[in-house]
């Protein structure tokens, strides 16, 4: 991987100019933590034993790692065609109710092993088609999916308050929820599933939909990268005239990549309301739609890239609570803005490092090539 | 900025200047590269106050960049500009518009949504308050409509108006900021003739009034109608000035085209088949309502390379794209192996490619490539569906991988690496793979444009041969080419096309650059060239017209 | 028919201080969107804005240096909006979307660490806010048949920033219209290489239309904490700020029309709360969800283009880049 002189190689593109984006993220939410009182290097232990330091700790962490996953993929999938879906929220929210809906019909009829599959697929064709509307009007009526995207996720919101609170509602209930799924409509806990085999760990949310998670980032890498159809998303995102060029119709493949995007991060209802709530209720997306923006920008748009910010923004979430008990200051909200500088660095002015850095390592690479310090 | 070698002759000075005002623009010596690129080499011209004053040359030439260092758009690498007989620093736009120098896009600068006399305020308002500004802009408007003849409705919004309304909107923008020198960039290239003529009653009109007009075209017959003096732009060099009164179209053709050395393909003759596409009164009307393709016919036949000559901008590259199935057939249709395309029946690339045509695209890095993605991937685009690169729902990456690699091999890329992103390649390398991609399959109609634009002379050989390869091998080759080297080296036939018609056809035996020169600025029929070109059979004695 | 009338004229009333935060971020928008800088911040700003304001007040005690900070809060986030997208030519909606998710977390962490009450902020007395101001002759006209009812009830009564809010309006029409500077920025909103052929500064143009931007959404987020309200609540703009965008796209980027459209979606608002329950022939009674779901499912219909063509200003969302 020796680059000629001159030439920038590609590690310090992939992965050094990233890196140096999200560093610069952590440093201004360190300035922030530091002038709220807090001191950020005890900020970070605390995070990092919260985060890992204890059994439960790490279920914890892994269980909001696989909502990350969800989101972060399905994030990427759109950006992959040029689209930004900011929708994840709704989609999530959509996908869940679909889920949750299927689950309710068979869950007293339906052995486990056919109840997930359906909900596997009601949460992908629910969040599909909560995406496909702003898809459809993106690439037949010209649209802005990013606006249209925002308003059904406000839609999302009341549709699930109203269903809620008028149709799912347990009767005599005040809180609105549905009724309690059935033994079938449970996604076994981790800690459940380890012990029989005779592992014995302290309970914690996280369940098989993480398994569900890494499949999915399989499949996501396999179809982007070597099947057709990811083929031709991609050329879509890269250069449409090239696309036409080649006979492939660009609002097919913005409805293909969009459908699919809104199937993922339906797959959040897997984990929430088929994993851990074991019935539909409100809120369970909790901004992870959001946290799925920047953990895609984090991980440009890459499977392992995904895992990898997915799992940190699962240590801040988890390690954040820990955070927030230790220090009475510092709260939720604290993770929610290190997103937000994360996606400003790595997404707004993700090129603002690259002419300096390439600059500063073409000196050190002259001076590095004529130690007499004469130039080349 | 260096100093001109003093004694030194070069054309751009004038040996004999009867008047004494120092000359309007002068440039000494300008020299601009970009990157390896020499776009401007030690250029000098004078331009006499009050004259119109033409530059000539084919695309690539260097007129525009030169132009853009006039009006500031680039720095000169060396070089001086003298405005008035006094040297000045011209660093962007505002510096120009100080010196006097206005200029009309080839591309109008307009804002389509603000009426003529906003259009013509922006930037040079009287004050932070439009009202009062507004009423002096018209007053001032009337007065120079008035003055240079220049007739527009103040009101009317820029958008709405007509190309030629529109380009005296531009001329008027330069006026109203007391341009005493104007600068037109292929001006009649978007004009009906009638509206050519209006223009140049304007200019004449300019003229008259002081104003030192320099017209940037490639069509002979204006420079010939309407210009004083004239200066002949060569691959980046001043090659020639003229006196209008004292040169030809004949000359300046010469002049324009040189005597560059033929890359002469070794071919025999085509062995020509049955016909595999024919076109027949096809039209391409764009969004704007003008013709790009207007009523074509023809026909190329298996085993011959059809070569379609002219000036960029005449219709070639929307005719290649109607033939390949991007853009639509608005009336008349053609038909490819037998299978007829219309408006009502339209075509599409994966068809085109189903029923074994090909299409090389004339930008490669705009349609033919992803320059993000690997070349195997680049080198798959179009036929990403095709069974030798799919197991199932899979992509069979090692059979890509490999493919890509004797493709390389065949068609000498190099480096020959199927993984290396596609932007890292040459230019030629890059226009080797996608002709690896679209020849290697044995198309039988091959559509082709701008084969080696941007191609080193190496690469340009072997792209050549390639090309004569498939002929001979059957394929119906239809090229479409802004150099006449490679149209008359390669095509068995030559069409030649200008405003989105063909005005010309003759097989390539009977051709020559300067009867081509003459037809692709459509300075003559091919009967009246004939007639002006000794030596061919039939010829008369020329009077010169 | 009284009671229906005198319901009207609430729901009028209720209409014109929903209105008012619209209003402002319409008309900020207006200005950066029309030279071309997507703003998907107004949002972000107007909540940074409300915070800021709240919390000046709340340890000032000053309203006036309460929207002082609200606006200087509002222009920094607006800067750095211009920053990432002028000067570095980052993407425009990535940008917005960023301000917005961190005003999000921050102004609770602020809030908390400030103040320790959850992300609010202290509730201020009436001198810290801006109070409803009768204006001249309202009481004696107050009985006046009609006229009297209408210039007592729905014009009077409302605090400063309502009525600036509408001035904004008539200011914005004529600094877009009547200025050399709006002339300019309508123009590097849809051509900006006319204006750099021109001998002006894009970015410099760009900067002060985003400034603009920042300035207005300062007034919208003031108004929230401290003048619609006692104090700041976490996530009080509750998509204000993409409504006001909705409007500014309804209204065709003209402000006239934008603030038409911010009355029209303000006056559902006002109507929600009392169409809540009333019962419709088939479908039962109207659920309140519905109500609040208009505003949204409106701007969808919109956008897909049924009522009319909405065209943006041509030069949008597209870092401008010197040509050739």
């Amino acid at each position: 991987m020796s680059a000629a002189p001159g030439e920038i190689p590609r590690w310090v593109d992939i992965a050094f100019i990233p890196l140096v984006n999200i560093a610069l993220a952590f440093l201004v939410s360190g300035v922030i933590l530091w002038a709220i009182g807090v001191d950020p290097i005890q900020a970070v232990e605390i995070i990092l034993y919260g985060a890992f330091g204890y059994d439960v700790a790490l279920g914890y962490t892994l269980y909001y790692t696989t909502n990350f996953v969800f989101t972060g993929l399905a994030v990427a999938v759109a950006f992959h065609a040029g689209l930004f879906n900011i929708g994840g929220e709704g989609q999530a929210y959509i996908g869940g109710l679909g889920v949750g809906l299927g689950i309710l019909l068979v869950d007293r009829y339906l052995p486990f092993y056919l109840v997930l599959p359906l909900a596997v697929l009601l949460g992908a064709v629910f969040g599909a088609a909560w995406a496909a509307i702003p898809a459809y009007l993106q690439a037949y009526r010209g649209s802005h999916i990013v606006i249209t995207t925002i308003m059904f996720n406000f839609i999302a919101a009341a549709l699930m308050v109203y269903l809620m609170v008028n149709v799912l509602i347990q009767p005599g209930s005040m809180s609105p929820e549905s009724r309690e799924f059935a033994q079938a409509g449970h996604l076994p806990f981790m800690h459940e599933m380890l012990g029989w085999f005779g592992l014995q760990v302290t309970p914690s949310p996280l369940n098989l939909s993480v398994i569900w998670a890494a499949v999915c980032c399989v499949l996501v890498w396999g179809f982007i990268w070597h099947t057709r159809w990811g083929y031709e998303i991609r050329t879509v995102g890269a250069n449409e005239t090239a696309a036409v060029y080649a006979g492939i119709d660009p609002r097919k493949v913005i409805m293909l990549a969009m459908c699919l995007s809104g199937a993922l991060a339906g797959f959040v209802g897997i984990n929430e309301v088929m994993g851990v709530h074991h019935r539909l209720l409100l809120n369970f997306t909790a901004g992870y739609g959001f946290t799925g923006i920047a953990v895609a920008l984090m991980g440009r748009n890459h499977p392992v890239g995904i895992v990898l910010a997915s799992l940190l923004f699962g240590m801040l979430y988890q390690g954040g609570a820990e955070l927030a008990f230790e220090e009475p200051k510092v709260t939720r909200e604290m993770v929610v803005t290190i997103q937000g500088l994360v996606i400003l660095f790595s997404g707004a002015l993700a090129f603002m490092m690259k002419g300096p850095i390439e600059r500063a390592y073409l000196r050190l690479a002259r001076r590095r090539s004529s130690p007499t310090g004469q130039e080349a | 900025m260096a100093e001109p070698p003093s004694g030194r002759p070069a054309a751009g000075h004038n040996t004999a200047s009867p008047d004494a005002a120092p000359p309007a623009i002068e440039l000494r010596h300008i020299d601009k590269a970009f990157g390896t690129v020499q776009a401007n080499k030690d250029v000098c011209l004078t331009v006499r106050p009050g004259t119109i004053h033409g530059i000539i040359g084919e695309n690539g030439a260097g007129k525009s960049t030169l132009m853009s260092i006039l009006y500031g758009f680039y720095e000169a690498d060396s070089g001086e500009i003298l405005i008035g007989g006094k040297p000045v620093s011209i660093r962007s736009s505002r510096d120009a518009i100080a010196a006097g120098i206005g200029m009309v896009h080839q591309h109008f600068m307009l804002v389509d949504t603000m009426s003529v006399v906003e259009n013509i305020m922006l930037g040079a308002e009287s004050g932070a308050i439009l009202t009062s500004s507004i009423e002096k802009a018209r007053a001032e408007l009337q007065r120079l409509e008035r003055d240079y003849g220049l007739d527009v409705d103040p009101d009317a919004l820029a958008g709405d108006l007509p190309v030629g309304q529109q380009q005296r909107v531009e001329i008027l923008k330069a006026l109203y900021r007391g341009a005493a020198i104007l600068i037109l960039d292929e001006p009649t290239g978007v004009l009906t003739p009638q509206e050519t003529d209006q223009l140049f009653r304007i200019l004449d009109s300019l003229r008259r009034q002081g104003v030192t007009v320099v017209l940037i075209t490639h069509k002979l017959r204006e420079i010939m109608a309407v210009t004083d003096n004239v200066s002949v732009m060569r691959g980046g060099e001043m090659v020639a000035d003229r006196v209008t009164a004292q040169t030809s179209k004949e000359e300046l053709a010469e002049l324009m085209v040189g005597r560059k050395v033929l890359l002469s393909v070794d071919k025999q003759a085509p062995k020509v088949g049955e016909t595999i596409l024919s076109v027949d009164d096809l039209s391409f009307v764009g969004k704007d309502g003008v013709a790009r393709v207007d009523h074509v016919s023809f026909t190329v036949r298996a085993g011959e390379i059809v070569g379609i000559a002219g000036v960029s901008g005449n219709g070639q590259s929307e005719l290649l794209e109607v033939l390949s199935g991007i853009r639509p057939v608005t009336s008349g249709g053609f038909d490819l192996l037998g299978e007829r395309f219309s408006s009502a029946r339209p075509l599409d690339p994966s068809t085109m490619r189903a029923m074994h045509a090909a299409h090389v695209p004339e930008d490669r890095l705009r349609s033919g490539l992803v320059r993000t993605f690997a070349a195997e991937e680049s080198a798959i685009l179009g036929y990403h569906n095709d069974p030798l690169y799919n197991a199932g729902p899979v992509l069979k990456g090692v059979a890509i991988r490999q493919d890509c690699a004797h493709k390389m091999a065949d068609f000498d890329v190099r480096p020959q690496a199927p993984a290396l992103k596609t932007a890292n390649f040459s230019g030629g390398n890059q226009q080797k793979i996608v002709l690896a991609r679209e020849l290697s399959r044995g198309p039988r109609l091959l559509l082709v444009g701008q084969p080696t634009r941007g191609v080193d002379i190496g690469a340009i050989e072997f792209i050549h041969k390639n090309l004569v390869a498939m002929r001979d091998a059957g394929s119906a080759v239809l090229l479409v080419s802004v150099e006449l080297d490679e149209i008359m080296s390669l095509a068995d036939r030559i069409l030649v096309m200008f405003e989105g018609r063909i005005v010309g056809e003759l097989p390539a035996a009977d051709a020559n650059e300067r009867l081509l020169g003459l037809m692709m600025a459509n300075a003559a029929t091919e009967e009246e060239a004939r007639h002006k070109s000794p030596g061919l059979p039939g010829a008369t004695v020329v009077t010169p017209e | 028919m009284g009671e229906f009338l005198f319901s009207l004229l609430l729901s009028f009333d209720a209409t014109l201080r929903v209105a008012t935060p619209l209003v402002f971020c319409a008309m900020a928008g207006l200005f950066s969107e029309r030279s071309g800088v997507v703003d998907i911040s107004l949002e972000g700003k107007m909540l940074a804005a409300a915070f800021a304001a709240a919390s000046t007040a709340a340890v000032t005690g000053s309203a006036w240096l309460g929207l002082g900070a609200g606006i200087a809060v509002s222009v920094v986030l607006a800067l750095l909006h211009g920053f990432a997208c002028i000067t570095h030519r980052g993407d425009q909606v990535v940008s917005g979307v960023a301000i917005n998710i961190l005003v999000s977390g921050l102004t609770v962490v602020l809030g908390i660490a400030w103040f320790a009450r959850g992300g609010q902020t202290p509730s201020v007395g009436r001198d810290a806010r801006f109070t409803p101001v009768t204006l001249p002759g309202a009481e004696a006209m107050a009985d006046v048949p009609v006229v009297g009812a209408l210039y007592s009830e729905l014009i009077s009564g409302h605090n400063l920033l309502v009525y600036l809010a509408f001035a904004t309006v008539p200011l914005t029409w004529w600094v877009i219209y009547r200025t050399r500077f709006g002339l300019r920025l309508r123009a590097v909103g849809e051509n900006p290489g006319a204006v750099d052929t021109a001998g002006i500064s894009v970015s410099f143009l760009r900067y002060r239309a985003v400034l603009c931007a920042g300035v207005l959404c300062g007034f919208a987020g003031t108004y929230l904490s401290i003048a619609q309200n006692a104090a700041f609540v976490r996530e009080m703009t509750a998509g204000q700020g993409y409504i006001a965008l909705a409007a500014l796209i309804f209204g065709k980027w003209r402000p006239v029309p934008a603030m038409l459209a911010c009355l029209m979606f303000g006056f559902l608002d006002a109507v929600a709360i009392r169409l809540q329950g009333v019962v419709v022939p088939v479908i039962g009674p109207i659920p309140v969800q519905l109500i609040q779901a208009l505003p949204y499912v409106l701007t969808v219909v919109l956008l897909a283009g049924f009522i009319g063509k909405a065209v943006a200003p041509k030069a949008i969302g597209v870092p401008y880049v010197k040509e050739r």
